[in-house]
């Protein structure tokens, strides 16, 4: 389990997030939803190291991995998908999969997982060799998600997995990343996509300017009036 | 036949030099590929590998020699990366030009201070010296040594990169630091690869170079650093292929217009194609093409 704890931090001399507290607890789905320039993405790329803390705690099971380098955070056992996909664009679909599994020495094991990630995303298959800039966006967002799994996280972190994707697809991202969920993997999910998010959460927090307002079961926070006004557009 | 015959010694020449340009170059156009800056002090890198062998020889065998050599300019190269070019990794891009422009004076100068500015004699390596019979033409082993050399750790070079773990992080870290650190790459340790292999390349250049041209001085990294780098800007730069191909063409040009009367134009037309490349096409023969959707 994830716990953050009182989390403050700066960004581009912004006081970005201000003390925030979020629990990722083990067979779960999270959701951080906001609006734009909420702390979202930041709150992502703190825990994983990429931003620097300035107050607070982010512990790891047991473990406080507050101040510890990206590459030990992914050895712990989490991984970041980024906003915007961030495909290698002049890798092979096959060596953007192996870049996730980078830190890893168990070969018969990436071989494995190679194998599921690829009856995962059965489409990726057929395109082993194409190189990675010559996919539709989707295919780009399912290698994104597939590249992440190599990592054999325990934590997945989705930042705007449906981010310029059609209807359809996004559906299908949806379905896919439940189903990574119910294989024991956990979930922590941002979204601005609000709906399709609460839907498949188990918990979710709302997040404006640096700081939780609210949090919930993801369809109690669906019903609620004052998300529904600001976030689902009823 | 008595065309060849006539023209041969220069086109051989003209390889041989290319091939040394091309190790040179390999190390401009890597650290270009990962750091996006031109690593002003790369030629001088190459002087001091030659320097430093006038030193070494005196008081080991050759072959020791050339192993120092190499192993001083990878130490010497990762030092400056981690001292002068790390702690300014996220400065903007002019502030780390600058300070490649800064450690390229002070090698100059700590050489200038060591040798008291006297051209110092090369040692020479009586096997690289030998003469041998090319068709009809009479050369040095080193001129026949340098292509072939060159090409076969080219090769090693670019297996290296398309078909290894190291190799495959470093094309990710040349596209996306920050995507490639949250794959858990160590984008530190990636640079110091690059810089490690760059240099090592330019320290094997400095013994065939150098055993060619027997006198060196704290000034001799500055005209083959300078065609390097317009070899890997021909080539396009951050292309290895790229670089090599440019070295070889620079390298023959240079020494057909010396086999035709105007040697004192031989510098000034590598730099004519340095001006005319950058007006009529940027990114060089290889350089980084936009790829099409499928």
């Amino acid at each position: 389990m994830l716990a953050i704890r009182d989390l403050h931090v700066y960004y581009g001399g912004i006081h970005a997030l201000q003390g925030i507290d979020i629990d990722v607890p083990d067979g779960q789905i999270i959701s951080l939803i906001g609006a734009n320039g909420a702390g979202k993405s930041t709150t992502l790329k703190s825990i994983m190291g990429l931003v620097g803390k300035r107050q607070g705690q982010v512990f790891w099971d047991n473990l406080d991995i507050t101040s510890m380098k990206t590459k030990d955070i992914v050895k712990e056992g989490i991984i970041l998908c980024p906003e915007g996909r961030r495909i290698f664009p002049d890798l092979t679909v096959d060596e953007n999969i192996m870049c996730g599994a980078y830190l890893r020495k168990d070969k018969e094991e990436i071989e494995k997982d190679r194998e599921w990630v690829y009856s995962l995303f059965p489409r990726l298959k057929e395109r082993t060799w194409q190189l990675g800039a010559t996919l539709s966006g989707g295919e780009q967002q399912m290698l994104a998600v597939a590249r992440a799994l190599m990592s054999k996280p325990k934590l997945l972190m989705l930042d705007e997995p449906s981010l310029g994707l059609a209807p359809l697809i996004i559906k299908d991202i949806f379905a896919i990343i439940q189903k990574i969920a119910s294989e024991g993997v956990n979930i922590m999910l941002i979204e601005q996509n609000a709906k399709a998010a609460l839907e498949i959460s188990d918990y979710a927090y709302v997040m404006e300017t640096g700081v939780i307002t609210m949090a919930g079961p993801g369809k109690a926070l669906m019903n609620d009036p004052r998300v529904q006004q600001a976030y689902l557009g009823e | 036949m008595s065309l060849i015959s006539s023209w041969l010694p220069y086109i051989l020449a003209g390889i041989a030099i290319g091939g040394q340009y091309a190790l040179i170059a390999i190390g401009y156009t890597m650290v270009y590929g990962i750091l996006r800056l031109i690593n002003f002090a790369h030629g001088d890198v190459f002087m001091w590998s030659g320097l430093i062998m006038v030193y070494l020889i005196t008081v080991m065998p050759l072959w020791l020699s050339i192993i120092c050599v190499i192993i001083f300019a990878i130490v010497l190269g990762t030092t400056i990366e981690k001292v002068a070019y790390r702690p300014l990794r996220t400065a903007p891009r002019m502030s780390i030009m600058i300070s490649a422009i800064g450690v390229s004076y002070l090698l100059q100068n700590v050489a200038l201070y060591i040798t008291g500015g006297l051209t110092k004699t090369y040692p020479s390596i009586s096997w690289l010296q030998k003469t041998v019979d090319i068709g009809p033409a009479t050369t040095k082993m080193v001129t026949l040594i340098t292509p072939i050399l060159t090409i076969v750790l080219v090769v090693g070079l670019v297996m290296l990169i398309n078909h290894t773990k190291i190799g495959m992080a470093m094309r990710a870290v040349s596209r996306d630091f920050e995507t490639s650190s949250l794959m858990g790459i160590d984008i530190n340790r990636v640079i110091t690869v690059t810089f490690v292999i760059g240099c090592g390349l330019a320290a094997i250049g400095s013994v065939l170079f150098f055993s060619n041209y027997t006198g060196i001085n704290p000034m001799s990294g500055a005209m083959p650093g300078l065609k390097a780098f317009v070899a890997a800007v021909f080539g396009g730069i951050g292309s290895v292929p790229g670089a090599v191909v440019g070295a070889f063409i620079i390298g023959i040009c240079e020494n057909i217009i010396k086999g035709a009367g105007w040697t004192t134009f031989s510098d000034a037309f590598t730099f004519v194609l340095l001006i005319v490349i950058l007006m009529v096409k940027p990114t060089g023969l290889f350089g980084e093409k936009n790829i099409d959707k499928v």
